[in-house]
């Protein structure tokens, strides 16, 4: 970020590079937190046990240095292969303009992940969209009712299992093509 | 030369359907109601250089008082039920434009699990425009279409079959 450091005649606080930020975590936290992966700027991430990512976020949203201010993304992964639903959290800090992702794999059959929206506000929203297309269950969620899809819709349809239905409330989901063999 | 005050006293004689008729095609006011990025060309289609005006059309906020919806962009399953909803609201007669491939068959999203594939399955249509999305001139054309639709019909006319019932 050369050049970067001081906007509208603020100073930046530095930022740290993904490295050091795993270090800290590491540190704090030991073997919940998984190795650093990734290789550029905005892929290096690290898993998280699952009961330990709210105290992970509260620490990298609260410490002196990392101040990670924004969940700017959530989302979620279908991986059937390994059983696992991987929701996906990117931070970003704007004090500091560095960010990070942190990875949490829960089972597929039994998805159940505290929720973030104690921390951040907008991660009320977010998790709602992955509790409606993967079926993540966000557990002290204030409100965890489907945001995008109908209220009464069967199934959760980012699951790479799941079959459209039918038919819903009589219209039918599929079209004959107009082209004839 | 000045026109005014020169022409004969006179009077027009039409069948009372056609004038029924015109009066109603001169007058179709579209409910506001937008879906998808056709919506985007609907809006430039009321604006002023494609000027829906001139066909004595005019958007409305509400169906209670809407003759025509345009059905502009990708219906989801989700919206379908309400456009229904929507489409029962007006009062008759009514009349549905399917504006764009999403509204017509589902077009680029036919294969989403969210979509419904062509807005006919939900409601009758009377006219289809393609496009993805239909630039204004083919809406307009699409909706003076609809307009010779409508001149065309049969309210108060004795009809042959109605004759014999």
């Amino acid at each position: 970020m050369a050049g970067a450091d001081a906007v509208g005649g603020e100073r930046l606080m530095p930022a740290l590079e993904a490295a050091a930020i795993h270090a800290r975590l590491k540190a704090r936290f030991g073997d919940a937190i998984g190795d650093l992966a990734g290789t550029r700027r905005d892929n290096t991430c690290a898993t998280v046990a699952p009961a330990k990512i709210v105290e992970v976020c509260r620490f990298l949203k609260t410490e002196s240095g990392l101040e990670f201010d924004c969940l700017s993304n959530l989302s979620g992964v279908d991986y059937p292969k390994r059983s696992v639903i991987q929701v996906v959290y990117n931070l970003y800090s704007y004090p500091h303009r560095h960010l990070f992702t942190l990875k949490v794999d829960t089972p597929r059959d039994n998805p159940v992940i505290p929720t973030l929206s104690g921390l951040w506000s907008h991660a009320d929203w977010q998790e709602r969209e992955v509790f409606d297309l993967l079926g993540v269950v966000f557990e002290g969620h204030p409100d965890l009712r489907r945001i995008l899809m109908p209220e009464d819709w069967p199934g959760h349809p980012l699951r790479k299992d799941f079959v459209e239905p039918e038919e819903y409330h009589g219209i039918s989901t599929s079209r004959e093509s107009l082209l004839k063999a | 030369m000045s026109l005014i005050n020169t022409a004969p006293e006179m009077a027009l004689t039409t069948k009372v359907d056609d004038f029924l008729n015109w009066t109603r095609k001169s007058s179709v006011w579209y409910m506001m109601f937008g879906l998808a990025c056709c919506a985007i060309e609907m809006m430039q289609t009321g604006g002023p250089r494609a000027d829906l005006d001139r066909f004595g059309m005019a958007p409305r906020a509400t169906p209670r008082v809407s003759d025509l919806i345009i059905v502009s962009g990708t219906l989801t399953l989700k919206m379908a039920l309400r456009t229904k909803v929507l489409y029962d609201q007006m009062p008759d007669p009514k009349y549905v434009v399917s504006m764009g491939s999403c509204a017509n068959c589902g077009g680029l999203f036919q294969l989403a699990y969210s979509v419904c594939d062509g807005v006919d399955k939900v409601i009758p249509v009377d006219v289809y425009v393609p496009g993805c999305p239909p630039r204004p001139e083919a809406l307009t054309e699409g909706l003076v279409k609809l307009q010779e639709k409508i001149q065309q019909e049969r309210w108060l006319v004795r009809t042959p079959s109605a004759a014999n019932a």
